[in-house]
Formats: structure tokens, C-alpha cells, sequence
């Protein structure tokens, strides 16, 4: 089983065809693991944003793989659904990033840290 | 015979390596400044995965808005708070192997979920080089006002689109009074 997904795997890495929806998806998948990971170890409240950009993206990059007419063969992508939903998305990712901004701006004012290990005061 | 090279699935791998080696790099690194430039390329080189998968708006709005300005306001957040000890704040040792291999796990279940379905796998070239190529900004646009001029039966985004815009107005306004209140109280205890 496991021979056959590596050989599977393998089998994509071919320049002469066009890709598919599952390239798209693997670049995704690998983006919104480093986002994970960033939001997950990084100590700076600004590091844990960057990871939520990535994870954004990622799901973003799965967004358009979906939607794409030129990337499967039969006819159930999303269509125009999947583009203005990455359009929400990076709006969205906007506006968040404004407001995570000015919570870390307002964080450093009053503790002059930016670690994310000292806001510890709401602990009981 | 070898087939000739399809060029697009060149340009896919170029990209897909540019951004997935920069998101590597971002997690890796521990300099907050470095962060921000790879997360530019990474960002830069997912816009292009857009134009790639036929996009073309999307993408471009991702340049305009991702790139040109979320990562500017991110860089300014990075300049603002750069003091000396806060630029390169390491991870320990014990975490980053934990943490990336809980990653490699994540990341191998959701591998072989992308690859586990037949129909993902890609048209044949003769399939994909026959569609035509369309762009997709007005479509958008009309979809936006509510009216699909690309599948008719599918509902349009006109609601969404208002709470969206009342949204980013209502954020925008409270993220510049959560930065501005906080140094009229500073000043007042100065």
C-alpha cells in the first residue's frame, strides 16, 4: 500500500503532462504545515502571525486547485465559487492582520515585550 | 520518442519549489526581519501558483493585497517592536523536533489524501492544451454584484460582499483606535 502511494507520488513528477489538482493540493498541504508549525513554536507574537498567513494561503492554494478548469478531468471543480472564496479569504486575512497588528502594538506598549510566553496574566 | 516538455508544469514546479522552500525557511528561521522577507517570496511565489491554475484575478489581488500590503503592515509591526532582543527569539531544541514531527505526520496524511483520488490526477495534455484560456474578471465582478454570468443556476455574493465591506470598515476603525487609545494613556501616565 504504502509502495504504491510512493510510487504513485513518484509518477507526478512529470514534465511532459500538465499537473493536477493533487500537486496543487500537496503544495497546500506543505504550506499549511508550515503555517501550523510557525503558529505553534514561535515565540514572537509577530512570527505567529506570519504562520496564520500560511495557513491562510494554503487553504487559499486548495481554494483555486478546486475551482481550476485546467487541473481535472471530470467537471465537478467549484468553478467561480472557489476564486471569490480565496478573494473573502484574503480580505479577511486583511482586516485580521490590522487587528493582530494593534493587539501586538498595545501588548508591547504595556508590557515592552513582545514575547507571547510573558502574556501570562489571564492565568488563574 | 520523449514527448516535448509541456512548459506549464515546468513553471508549476519552479513556483511550487519557491514557495514551498521559503515556508520551510520561514518556520526555520529565527530571525523575525529574514521571516518577513521569505514570507514575501513564499507569498509572491503562490500568487504565481494562482496565475498558474488560470486565476488571473485572484492572483493579482493576491500581489496587490497579500504581498503590497498585509506584509507591509507586518514589516512595520516587525519594525516597530525590533528591539535587540526581540529579533531572534530561538526556539529550544526539545520543541522543533517535537514540532516537526508532529509536521511530517500532518503533513503525510494529508499527502497521500491528495493523492488517494483518481480524478485529481490531471486532464491529458491534448485535453488541457484544447480549453480555452478565460479571464476571469468580469465573471468576478458580476459575481460579486450578484448576478453568475458563469453558472447561472448558482447563487451570486452581493450579501456577502456588503457584510464583508461593513466588516473591514467596522476592523479597520477599531484596530486604529486600539492603536491610537493606548498612547493618549501612555502619554497621560507620562
Amino acid at each position: 500500500m504504502n509502495v504504491l502511494i510512493l510510487a504513485n507520488l513518484f509518477d507526478r513528477f512529470d514534465l511532459t503532462q500538465p499537473v493536477g489538482v493533487s500537486h496543487y493540493l500537496i503544495v497546500g498541504a506543505v504550506l499549511f504545515v508550515c503555517g501550523a508549525l510557525c503558529m505553534a513554536t514561535k515565540r514572537n507574537a509577530l512570527g505567529i502571525l506570519m504562520g496564520i498567513e500560511l495557513v491562510l494561503n494554503g487553504a487559499n492554494l486548495n481554494f483555486i486547485a478546486f475551482g481550476s478548469p485546467y487541473l481535472r478531468s471530470d467537471a465537478n471543480t467549484l468553478g467561480l465559487d472557489g476564486q471569490l472564496m480565496s478573494l473573502f479569504v484574503i480580505v479577511l486575512a486583511a482586516a485580521e492582520a490590522a487587528v493582530a497588528l494593534a493587539i501586538a502594538l498595545n501588548f508591547y506598549n504595556s508590557f515592552s515585550t513582545i514575547d507571547v510566553d510573558r502574556a501570562d496574566q489571564l492565568q488563574g | 520518442m520523449a514527448e516535448a516538455i509541456y512548459w506549464p508544469t515546468v513553471f508549476f514546479w519552479l513556483f511550487a519549489v519557491i514557495a514551498c522552500a521559503f515556508a520551510v525557511a520561514v518556520v526555520l528561521c529565527a530571525n523575525i526581519v529574514r521571516m518577513a522577507f521569505y514570507l514575501v517570496l513564499s507569498l509572491a511565489a503562490t500568487a504565481a501558483l494562482f496565475f498558474l491554475a488560470g486565476a488571473d484575478f485572484v492572483g493579482a489581488m493576491q500581489l496587490l493585497i497579500y504581498v503590497g500590503g498585509t506584509l507591509v503592515l507586518l514589516i512595520f509591526g516587525v519594525m516597530l517592536t525590533s528591539q535587540d532582543r526581540f529579533v531572534s527569539m530561538k526556539t529550544s531544541r526539545e520543541e522543533m523536533s517535537i514540532a516537526i514531527l508532529v509536521g511530517a505526520c500532518l503533513l503525510a496524511v494529508l499527502v497521500w489524501a491528495a493523492v488517494s483520488v483518481p480524478d485529481w490526477n490531471g486532464l491529458g495534455r491534448a485535453a488541457a492544451e484544447a480549453l480555452p484560456l478565460e479571464p476571469t474578471a468580469a465573471p468576478i465582478g458580476m459575481g460579486l454584484l450578484g448576478a453568475r454570468v458563469d453558472a447561472p443556476d448558482r447563487s451570486g455574493y452581493l450579501l456577502i460582499f456588503e457584510i464583508i465591506s461593513v466588516h473591514l470598515l467596522v476592523v479597520l476603525l477599531g484596530a486604529a483606535y486600539l492603536a491610537r487609545a493606548q498612547q493618549k494613556r501612555s502619554s497621560a501616565v507620562g
